[in-house]
This record gives structure tokens, C-alpha cells and sequence, in this order.
């Protein structure tokens, strides 16, 4: 599958991953992370049940502290 | 009317909505005054430290006051007719919808990332519709050409993103400041593309 990741296209070769299948493979461990894909937010427990298919678009975005 | 003028007679009529007077906060602010934004509506529960003035747009004399007064006061001196609400609170799921359901925009300028991820999954859910404009990554010094803006839909995350460890890579003044000035240029743009 191709997805946009994080407004970039990937290509991975399952034809759909869950969420959190994707964040191992591309090594997103940090904390505090927002998640949406196709715009709708995804809460933390729905990571693993929640698959990504190809065309999906994924963003996956870091918050840190600090400001 | 020239170009600049135009520019500003747009700004004048905009509400702008910042969450956080520190580091991000207080320096969008003065930017967004400078350049003629109509309406600033600040929240802020924190009191100025001199631990913040290496960053943060306050003056050593303003040490105890509570942050959003003494915004208050440096706003209007660069500008006596410029208009700051401001409210010196906690910004919760219970007042965010008051002071920021007005806004144009929203700026996200609080210090720590579980502030940051609530406020954020709370306006997705209730203003979708609204630019959120927040910042992530910008400790240290170096490195400037990192700082960038990831845009999800009506969210945009200014900043490198970069995890650290806050006693070996302390917050300073130029890249906290270059993240606010940021976020206060994407909000013009927000605020301009109407």
C-alpha cells in the first residue's frame, strides 16, 4: 500500500498495517503523540485495532514540551 | 492606500486567541500587535519569574506580576490603542470554548506536551473548522534550518519536534522566539488568505 505519511507518500508492502504496526516500523516512540488519519483524530486505545489502507492519509505529530 | 495599509485595515477587524503567555505566548503577541491584529484574547494562570526572562517578553522590574498583566502593559506600550483581553486562569475544558470560540485563529503556547495534546484533541473536537496554530520542538540552540511547520488539515505544528532532555538542553531565547515568530507569520497568513 501507498499512504500519505505525514504529507510525504510511503509505500509499505502489507496491503494495510495497523496504526501501530506503521509507528514501530517507522520508530515513533514518543510519548505524547496526536494521530489522525483521513483527518479524524484516533485516541491511543484504537492504535492497534485501527488499519490503514492504501491511499489512507496518516499524520502522526510529536508534542514536546517547551514554549 | 498602500499595500501595507491594506494589509493592516484587514488585521484590524481579526481576533486572534493565544493559550499561554510564556515563551510562545508573550513573544506572538507582541508581534501580532505590531503588525496591527485587531484583537488579542490571552489566558495565562502563571505569575512572571526571573527564570523567564531569558526568553520570554518581560522585564526584570515585572518579576511577581501575573504574566498576563504585565503582557498586558508591554502590548500597550508598543501600541496604546491596540485591544488585549486577557485572563489570568488555567485554560480548561471548561472555559476554552468562552475564551476562544470568537477567535479567527488560535494560538496553542503553553510549556508542557500533556497541555499541548489536550487543548489540541479538545479544539479537533469541538472548532474543526478552526486554524490551531502550536508549537513543538524548539529547545537548545543550533540547528535553526529544523524548525518547520507540519500542517494536518486546520492544525499546524511549529517546531522541530525533537524530544530532549529538559536539564541537558535548556529553552533559550532565539529558537523559542523563532518558533513564536512562526507561529505569529502563519497566523497572518491564516489570518490574510480570507
Amino acid at each position: 500500500m501507498t499512504i500519505t505519511l505525514n504529507n510525504r507518500k510511503e509505500t509499505f508492502p502489507p496491503a494495510e498495517m495497523s496504526i501501530a504496526q506503521i509507528m514501530n516500523v517507522k520508530q515513533f516512540h514518543f510519548k505524547m503523540l496526536i494521530v489522525k488519519l483521513n483527518g479524524k483524530l484516533i485516541p491511543r486505545e484504537s492504535w492497534t485495532l485501527t488499519l490503514v489502507r492504501d491511499a489512507d492519509r496518516l499524520d502522526i505529530i510529536h508534542l514536546v514540551s517547551g514554549g | 492606500m498602500t499595500v501595507l495599509q491594506n494589509i493592516v485595515s484587514i488585521l484590524s477587524v481579526k481576533t486572534v486567541g493565544i493559550a499561554g503567555a510564556g515563551g510562545l505566548g508573550s513573544n506572538v503577541a507582541s508581534a501580532l500587535v505590531r503588525s496591527g491584529v485587531g484583537k488579542l484574547i490571552i489566558a495565562d494562570i502563571d505569575t512572571v519569574s526571573e527564570a523567564n526572562l531569558n526568553r520570554q517578553f518581560y522585564f526584570a522590574d515585572q518579576v511577581g506580576r501575573p504574566k498576563v498583566d504585565a503582557l498586558r502593559e508591554n502590548l500597550l506600550r508598543i501600541n496604546p490603542r491596540a485591544e488585549a483581553k486577557v485572563y489570568h486562569c488555567r485554560v480548561t475544558e471548561n472555559n476554552a470554548g468562552l475564551l476562544f470560540g470568537s477567535c479567527d485563529v488560535v494560538i496553542e503556547a503553553f510549556d508542557r506536551a500533556d497541555e499541548k495534546k489536550w487543548f489540541a484533541e479538545w479544539m479537533i473536537a469541538h472548532y474543526p473548522a478552526k486554524p490551531l496554530i502550536m508549537g513543538s520542538g524548539m529547545a537548545g540552540y543550533g540547528s535553526p534550518q529544523k524548525l518547520r511547520v507540519q500542517k494536518s488539515g486546520n492544525l499546524y505544528i511549529c517546531g522541530d519536534q525533537q524530544e530532549t532532555d529538559e536539564n541537558l538542553v535548556p529553552l533559550m531565547a532565539p529558537r523559542v522566539i523563532l518558533v513564536a515568530m512562526i507561529q505569529a507569520d502563519l497566523a497572518l497568513e491564516l489570518l490574510l488568505q480570507e
